[in-house]
């Protein structure tokens, strides 16, 4: 009754009702930074569950192998055909190599990595999590003397952090071989000029800020899990959101994440 | 009157969501060594008592007192050294699902306390037989066991460390009567055991009486009656009788 009152009123005074969703805006923007923070204190802070933090190595890096590797040939094979006509247009096919090369170490292989990561991990965190809440589990944990920060949240930002630049390491090999099986199967390449040409264009820098974006993601992809399954309200409506707003926030947190950190290594390049 | 302090007592207690008092100042308390039950129906802050007591929910006002120390907004630290004095029930049993039975039993050995897993394998088992669970059972996950099973582990987990403080929350919802009498036979036998103070909530009166040395009805967030347990069905409370006979008329007007 109350709530449907509430609703009422809310309608027929739009001033309060964007008064109350800016406030709800800011509650949880601090609330995610607030739980950012203790979460990483508990990350790296001892006493650590080196169990748990083993089991998210493997949850999260090892079982992310194939669906990331699959994405990157593909991506890898299709960036060559594409850019090997677009090349055409002003007799540039030759450097192909060079720019697949540079399109997925600086960009496509840190956040395609990612973005399966936040649908894979980020949605299976929050949905475990989530269901945690939902059954006194992570109740239960605080009354076992157990720190649920530790034990649930800062294993999984650690192995985040640690894995998606591995992750994106493979992806970055593997998508630079999907464009060279493409380049010397489809397109007439030779595979030796194809590979030196690749390596020495290439530049430390370039694989490097990569893998620091990858870092960034992997944290936002396992906070963005934890947080949502962590706050899910409400039994299994309530774990069903908190997945849908874990991936949706994931992606739209590494495509924000990834224009300022470009940004920012555009500069400090200069 | 000079009464020993009490082992648990809350103080005024207020706890508020949204506009709704769901605790409106209340005033319990239990001796050391004895066995409240909260009745009461649903929605009168049965729950949100024993919650407020874990820390698990703040109040807005009143103390709640643990030997005569006030344990409102305790900081995490001193939470958890609370906790190792503490063992609960949960409604649902709350059993870690990606953890076998044994784990779960030595959940607070193995990660708060630092036993060995070898030893503390060897308490789970024994706190499993102490609620008549074959040992069979400590390598399998709580989802194959029934829910009278998950109920039993559950029990197993609170009392592995030897509380001072146990709180069982609706220990008999969900189970056939058969499997709940076997239920609050146990609790009532391991509090005996353990010696330990026992604040339970439920609204099956047969576990109340069973398993409660006093009873105590909440109802509006407020204590409206308290008594020994052989007393629930001779007192002449108005509310207490409507609870007990289970009528839909009387001074408790539900809002269905």
């Amino acid at each position: 009754m109350a709530s449907a009152e509430a609703a009422g009123r809310s309608a027929l005074n739009p001033i309060r009702a964007l008064g109350r969703s800016t406030l709800a805006a800011v509650r949880m923007v601090g609330g995610v930074g607030v739980f950012a923070v203790r979460g990483t204190v508990a990350a790296l802070t001892p006493p650590w569950f080196l169990g748990q933090l083993w089991r998210q190595f493997v949850a999260i890096g090892f079982f992310s192998l194939p669906v990331v590797g699959l994405t990157a040939v593909f991506t890898g094979a299709a960036l060559a055909l594409n850019i090997f006509t677009g090349g055409g247009r002003f007799n540039a096919e030759q450097v192909m190599p060079q720019i697949v090369a540079l399109g997925i170490t600086r960009e496509l292989g840190p956040v395609l990595a990612a973005l399966m990561l936040a649908g894979r991990v980020s949605a299976a965190i929050a949905a475990e999590i989530g269901a945690m809440r939902a059954t006194e589990q992570i109740d239960a944990m605080r009354t076992l003397s157990t720190d649920p920060f530790r034990y649930l949240v800062g294993p999984r930002l650690l192995a985040g952090v640690l894995m998606l630049p591995i992750l994106t390491a493979v992806a970055d090999t593997i998508g630079v071989a999907g464009g060279w099986l493409v380049a010397t199967r489809v397109l007439d390449f030779s595979s030796a000029v194809y590979i030196r040409n690749t390596l020495d264009f290439l530049q430390g820098w370039d694989v490097i800020s990569g893998l620091i974006k990858a870092a960034v993601f992997g944290f936002i992809v396992a906070l963005m899990g934890c947080y949502h399954g962590y706050n899910a309200k409400g039994g299994a409506r309530g774990v069903g959101r908190a997945t849908t707003h874990a991936v949706v926030s994931s992606a739209i947190l590494i495509f924000a994440s990834d224009y300022l950190l470009t940004t920012f290594f555009t500069h400090a390049a200069r | 009157m000079i009464e020993a302090t009490p082992k648990l007592a809350w103080k005024g207690v207020t706890k508020r969501f949204g506009d709704r008092a769901v605790l409106d100042g209340l005033d319990l308390s239990v001796a050391p060594g004895k066995s409240l039950v909260i009745i009461g129906g649903s929605g009168q802050g049965k729950s949100v008592t024993i919650k407020t007591a874990l820390g698990l929910l703040r109040p807005e006002a009143g103390q709640i007192e643990l030997d005569g120390q006030n344990i409102v907004g305790l900081s995490e630290g001193q939470r958890r050294k609370l906790f190792s004095r503490i063992g609960v029930l949960f409604q649902g049993a709350a059993l870690f699902d990606s953890l076998t039975i044994w784990e779960n039993v030595a959940f607070r050995l193995i990660n708060a306390d630092g036993v060995p897993r070898k030893e503390a394998r060897d308490r789970a088992i024994e706190a499993l037989e102490q609620v008549r669970l074959a040992p069979a059972v400590a390598d399998r996950f709580p989802s194959e066991l029934s829910g009278g099973m998950q109920k039993r582990a559950g029990l197993a987990r609170a009392v592995v460390a030897r509380p001072e403080i146990l709180f069982f929350d609706e220990p008999t919802t969900g189970l056939d009567p058969i499997t709940a009498a076997a239920i609050n036979q146990l609790i009532s036998d391991q509090v005996r055991r353990l010696g330990s103070t026992a604040v339970s909530i439920t609204h099956d009166l047969a576990s109340a009486q069973t398993i409660g040395d006093e009873i105590a009805m909440l109802h509006d967030g407020k204590i409206i009656w308290r008594g020994p347990a052989a007393e629930l069905r001779t007192t002449d409370n108005p509310y207490v009788c409507q609870f007990v006979e289970g009528r839909a008329e009387g001074p408790i007007s539900q809002a269905v």
